[in-house]
């Protein structure tokens, strides 16, 4: 085969390769809609000052034992419902970084001193905190997804890391692992003054 | 005479390479997804049900709620609702109304999400009126700007059987639970679907 025809080969039969290795359009409505759930579900988990403080949720719930073990957990999504609606709204609130990282400060703080508070006083103060991971979460919706779905990904993913609070809380019951946990709540706390630092910084 | 044997070879080439290039570029769509192709109305119906978290998760919902109660309450939600459903998608089909927004929905993720959360203590009567109810605005909404046609009407059918399932497979689930963890791992499903009717609330006042 001579060069020309050769390399008229290759073209045609690169020609032919990229024909075939077509890409879906991507233009269907329920790609969105799909990428919603995703985007909601990852958006607590992506971020280490979420992640800090929705364990520290679960880790104190399971030092108080119960009710605050379900109270907690319950009345987190709710109020956080209720800032995340805020935020979808398009209300201002001031100071929302600084308030998920005082979240992590006290919490941690509360898991390594066991604080140990009525348990309506620990929803409340839950409660408090959850308005601000809420909003931050609502503010935080990507244009053309769905808002249903972003907000059910991110209301399961809050309930799943505070689930590994609960998780790693259960070790409470062993001398080692009320020491562990208190060492784990300074580490939450410890994280809360870094991103709090660099909040304000 | 060898110049010629190589034009012919280097035609036959290109006419090949035009033909194959030509083929790619007409290729029909490949059909693979269901919504070009359709599985007829019923399994419309059906999907449409189960690809709705509008209407999936309040049913979802009952069906938590009615197994928290008890044995009687699941086996009255699970023939209750569906049946609602079909009658109130069967009374849309002629409205003209096509689309109702998400305030309903929302309000629903609220009441029941509510109710599983507080491990409500409802009477069999009032489980019934609940089922009656949600299934009947539901049903209706879903069977509006479908138009009567039979086609509609199987497909209503699909959707009261895609009810019947999901209520069937979460009431039985939540029934045959003993252990108290179980119970609460139910009641906190319930702040989830009620903090989402939170969120869908302002999502709807929004208007996006």
């Amino acid at each position: 085969m001579t060069p020309p025809t050769k390399h008229r080969s290759i073209l045609a039969a690169t020609t032919l390769v990229a024909a075939l290795w077509a890409q879906s359009a991507l233009a269907h409505i329920l790609q969105g809609e799909a990428y919603g759930f995703v985007t909601g579900f990852l958006h607590p988990i992506s971020g280490a000052d979420h992640v800090l403080a929705m364990v520290a949720v679960g880790l104190w719930g399971a030092q108080l034992g119960a009710p605050a073990i379900w109270l907690l957990p319950v009345a987190f999504p709710l109020v956080m419902a209720m800032g995340g609606m805020l935020g979808f709204l398009g209300v201002p609130f001031p100071g929302v970084e600084y308030g998920i990282a005082a979240s992590a400060i006290v919490l941690g703080a509360a898991v390594a001193f066991e604080v140990r508070p009525s348990p309506v006083i620990a929803a409340l103060v839950v409660g408090c905190f959850a308005i601000f991971h809420g909003h931050a979460h609502g503010t935080e919706l990507p244009a053309g997804q769905s808002a249903l779905l972003y907000s059910m990904g991110f209301v399961i993913a809050t309930g799943c890391l505070h689930a590994v609070g609960i998780g790693i809380g259960t070790a409470h019951r062993w001398t080692w692992g009320r020491q562990l946990l208190r060492g784990a709540g300074t580490v939450v706390a410890a994280g809360g003054v870094f991103f709090l630092w660099k909040a304000i910084a | 005479m060898e110049g010629d044997r190589m034009n012919a070879s280097v035609l036959r080439m290109r006419v090949r390479a035009s033909v194959l290039f030509v083929f790619t570029l007409v290729c029909g769509p490949a059909e693979a997804h269901l919504n070009a192709t359709g599985m007829g109305p019923l399994y419309d119906g059906l999907m449409h049900f189960l690809t709705s978290p509008e209407d999936l998760v309040p049913a979802l919902a009952l069906g938590l709620l009615a197994g928290l109660r008890g044995a009687p309450y699941g086996r009255r939600a699970i023939f209750a609702l569906p049946v609602a459903w079909l009658m109130g998608s069967l009374l849309g089909l002629s409205a003209a109304l096509a689309s109702a927004g998400t305030l309903a929905a929302s309000l629903w993720f609220l009441v029941l999400g509510g109710l599983v959360v507080a491990d409500a203590k409802l009477s069999l009567r009032a489980m019934t009126a609940l089922c009656a109810l949600l299934g009947l605005v539901h049903g209706y909404l879903n069977g509006t700007g479908m138009g009567l046609s039979t086609q509609a009407i199987v497909a209503t059918l699909g959707l009261s059987a895609a009810v019947f399932v999901v209520v069937v497979l979460v009431a039985a689930l939540v029934v045959q639970l003993r252990a108290q963890w179980g119970r609460i791992a139910v009641r906190v499903g319930g702040s989830w679907i009620a903090a989402s009717g939170i969120l869908m609330l302002g999502w709807s006042v929004r208007g996006t």
